[in-house]
């Protein structure tokens, strides 16, 4: 399944590559990808790993971009 | 907000900083002070970010890269410069996310078609609620000067709609009861009242605006270049920046150590890959926005990419090139006047649903009189026989006039004859055809004015019109007599002509020939909107019925990827000359931040420049 998140406040392109980079290094993670342009992230995992995904996402967006609001869409 | 808090942080420290010349304090140790405070003042979040990434082990954080800098500035005693140079960055961030910001806003409002509102009838009264709350089968209002929230069909009212949002077409569609309504258009004139047949999440706006936006997700060659390279880049430049710092001062013992430290701190400064990494998403969103602004939907930034290389173009015809709809082109009648002759035809096919009966019940024009007509017969594969006024009429193909041994006019003629004899005698023909698209001419000029190697028509009709056709539009080469299989194999066939690095590009209605779609490099459906297979099966969707759109996603595809190598050569060369400089000790830390942030500024706006690219074939597109 995917799930797709805004990143309010994301206006450094070379971290929006980072968190790409990282997410996708992640256990679990089938497809990530970051969206510069439209500050949106579409994260791919599978369902019962979805929630443990999402987590470890967050904190990865955390550590790079502290100041970066992640939003459900 | 963000932004706000950080200006007032900049003016605050840089009115700090200038005051700091301006007091000139006898005192060292005030002045240092003084610069100390507006340090932190201007950049604090970018050491306190600093910190942070350091203890997690990001050694390539431009945020520490920038603080090292500066606080080797401040340890060889170049107080104004550590200052300074911090300012001058954060002043160039700042212009930065602001001109992001606003290409974000201006792509935007090239998709600005999602409707606030929709106007829900309950019972007698009339509710404003959010188009996500409406469910099929509901009825709106859509009142003038409204966009149609969600599809729908108008049952009440008529009206005159703009769909230029969608379709890049300036001359606005008439709707009448019954008529579709898509999302996104705009209600000119009059009030109408529609039941809705697609929830929102389904309607056509929103399917449009999903493509839009997730089309950048699919990345260019160039973005997973710039991507590798900004990867090695950083690391590479702080390499550089030590060994700059150690080694001549080992080398030369004459040679002072500061002297080369400094130099190594303004490669810290261009350290960060920035320019490259926001211009060039850029420019590939832009290009897709303005595509979509002409009526034409790219699926994927790596399409746009790969348009630019179109080689061969090649065209199924019915209902790409030509319209699709058959027309009654001639009348040739030997005994009586034409308009009789028709109407003795569409008398006897008034009660077939035959595309060919349709057309010339359409020519005719006129309401039929049922009660001179009897006696109807089908002749499945020949025609039909009535009897009209007494007459015994035969309508129908050269096999039906054969078998009644009635001899006929044989010439060459373009196109779907129907015979008409009556009482056993020969009375005339009719000639049906599809027709030309209007700028279907002007789309093959267009292709060959963008390079276009070769274009090639593919047809299932018969030899004869289909030569006809390619020589009336200029093509190069027509393969007539296909059936729908044969369509790939011939593709492959065309596949081996082409150069390895040439894209070929095959476009059709959408409708069945979704295996060529996804067989050539860059599969383009005509006349996509309202048709989910046509959106499903096709790289690229022309919104309209017009061929010529293709030349115009060529030229958004050639421009935007001019401007991506614009942007990488002015980067790279930027930062190669100033790595250079710095290193010879030319270039200052003050040259540095501007070939960090005033180059990232300066693509951003060349970036930009993709939204005002033109229409190739007519200027009667907005801009």
């Amino acid at each position: 399944m995917k799930k797709t998140f805004k990143l309010v406040g994301l206006d450094c392109a070379n971290c929006a590559a980072k968190i790409e980079n990282e997410i996708s290094d992640l256990p679990d993670v089938i497809s990530v990808t970051v969206n510069f342009m439209t500050t949106k992230m579409n994260i791919e995992a599978e369902r019962e790993k979805m929630e443990s995904v999402v987590e470890a996402a967050m904190k990865v967006v955390k550590n790079i971009e502290p100041d970066v609001k992640i939003e459900k869409v | 907000m963000h932004n706000k808090k950080r200006l007032m942080r900049v003016l605050g420290g840089g009115a700090i900083y200038a005051a700091t010349f301006f007091l000139e304090f006898d005192n060292d140790i005030l002045n240092i002070a003084m610069f100390l405070l507006g340090y932190f003042i201007i950049g604090g979040d970018i050491v306190w970010k600093a910190v942070k990434n350091i203890l997690r082990g990001q050694v390539f954080d431009e945020n520490f890269l920038m603080f090292i800098a500066t606080i080797g500035a401040f340890a060889i005693g170049d107080y104004e410069e550590a200052v300074g140079v911090m300012l001058f960055f954060q002043v160039g961030e700042l212009f930065q996310s602001y001109a992001v910001d606003q290409s974000r806003k201006s792509i935007a409002g090239l998709m600005d078609i999602r409707p606030d509102y929709a106007n829900l009838r309950r019972g007698s009264e009339i509710v404003k609620v959010d188009p996500d709350e409406i469910m099929v089968g509901d009825e709106i209002v859509i009142k003038t000067g409204e966009k149609i929230p969600l599809d729908a069909v108008v049952i009440e009212g008529g009206s005159m709609v703009d769909t230029s949002s969608l379709t890049g077409e300036s001359v606005p569609r008439e709707v009448t009861v019954g008529s579709e309504l898509l999302s996104g258009c705009i209600n000119i004139n009059g009030v109408l009242t529609a039941r809705v047949t697609k929830e929102f999440g389904d309607s056509t706006v929103s399917k449009i605006l999903d493509l839009v936006e997730n089309a950048s997700n699919k990345k260019s060659n160039s973005e997973n270049f710039i991507t590798k390279f900004a990867r090695y880049y950083t690391p590479s430049v702080v390499v550089l920046a030590l060994l700059l710092a150690v080694v001549p001062p080992l080398m030369y013992s004459d040679q002072g150590f500061t002297k080369w430290l400094v130099r190594a701190l303004t490669f810290l400064v261009i350290s960060c890959p920035c320019a490259l990494v926001i211009s060039i998403p850029l420019s590939f969103f832009g290009g897709i926005g303005r595509a979509s602004k002409l009526g034409v939907l790219v699926k994927g930034s790596n399409y746009l990419e790969a348009l630019a290389k179109t080689e061969i173009v090649v065209f199924d015809k019915t209902g790409t090139l030509t319209k699709g709809v058959f027309n009654v082109q001639e009348v040739h009648s030997e005994v009586m006047s034409r308009d009789d002759l028709l109407e003795l035809t569409a008398c006897a096919e008034n009660y077939s649903n035959h595309p060919i009966s349709l057309s010339l019940k359409r020519a005719y024009g006129k309401t039929i009189d049922n009660t001179v007509i009897s006696d109807v017969k089908e002749l499945p594969g020949y025609g039909v026989s009535a009897r009209i006024r007494g007459k015994e009429v035969l309508v129908g193909n050269d096999k039906l006039m054969k078998k009644m041994k009635i001899s006929y006019f044989k010439g060459e003629i373009i196109g779907t004859v129907v015979h008409v004899a009556a009482d056993g005698k020969y009375i005339g023909y009719v000639v049906i055809a599809d027709e030309i698209k209007n700028d279907a001419p002007g789309a093959i000029q267009a292709l060959k004015g963008e390079k276009v190697k070769h274009t090639v028509m593919l047809t299932g009709d018969s030899k004869s019109i289909g030569e006809h056709v390619a020589k009336k539009l200029g093509l190069d080469t027509v393969y007539t007599e296909l059936l729908p299989a044969d369509k790939v194999e011939k593709l492959e066939e065309i596949f081996t002509q082409k150069s390895e690095k040439g894209k070929l590009v095959f476009v059709g209605d959408g409708v069945n020939d979704a295996p060529v779609l996804a067989r050539a490099d860059i599969g383009i459906a005509m006349g996509g909107v309202g048709s989910d297979a046509a959106i499903e099966a096709a790289d690229i969707v022309i919104m309209t019925d017009e061929p010529s759109k293709i030349a115009t996603a060529i030229k958004v595809s050639k421009k935007t990827l001019a401007i991506v190598k614009q942007n990488i050569v002015f980067a790279l060369g930027v930062k190669g000359a100033v790595l250079i400089m710095g290193a010879m000790g030319i270039a200052s830390m003050w040259t540095a931040v501007f070939a960090d942030v005033g180059v990232s500024v300066i693509a951003i706006l060349n970036a930009m420049r993709v939204l005002n690219i033109r229409s190739s074939y007519n200027s009667a597109v907005p801009a």
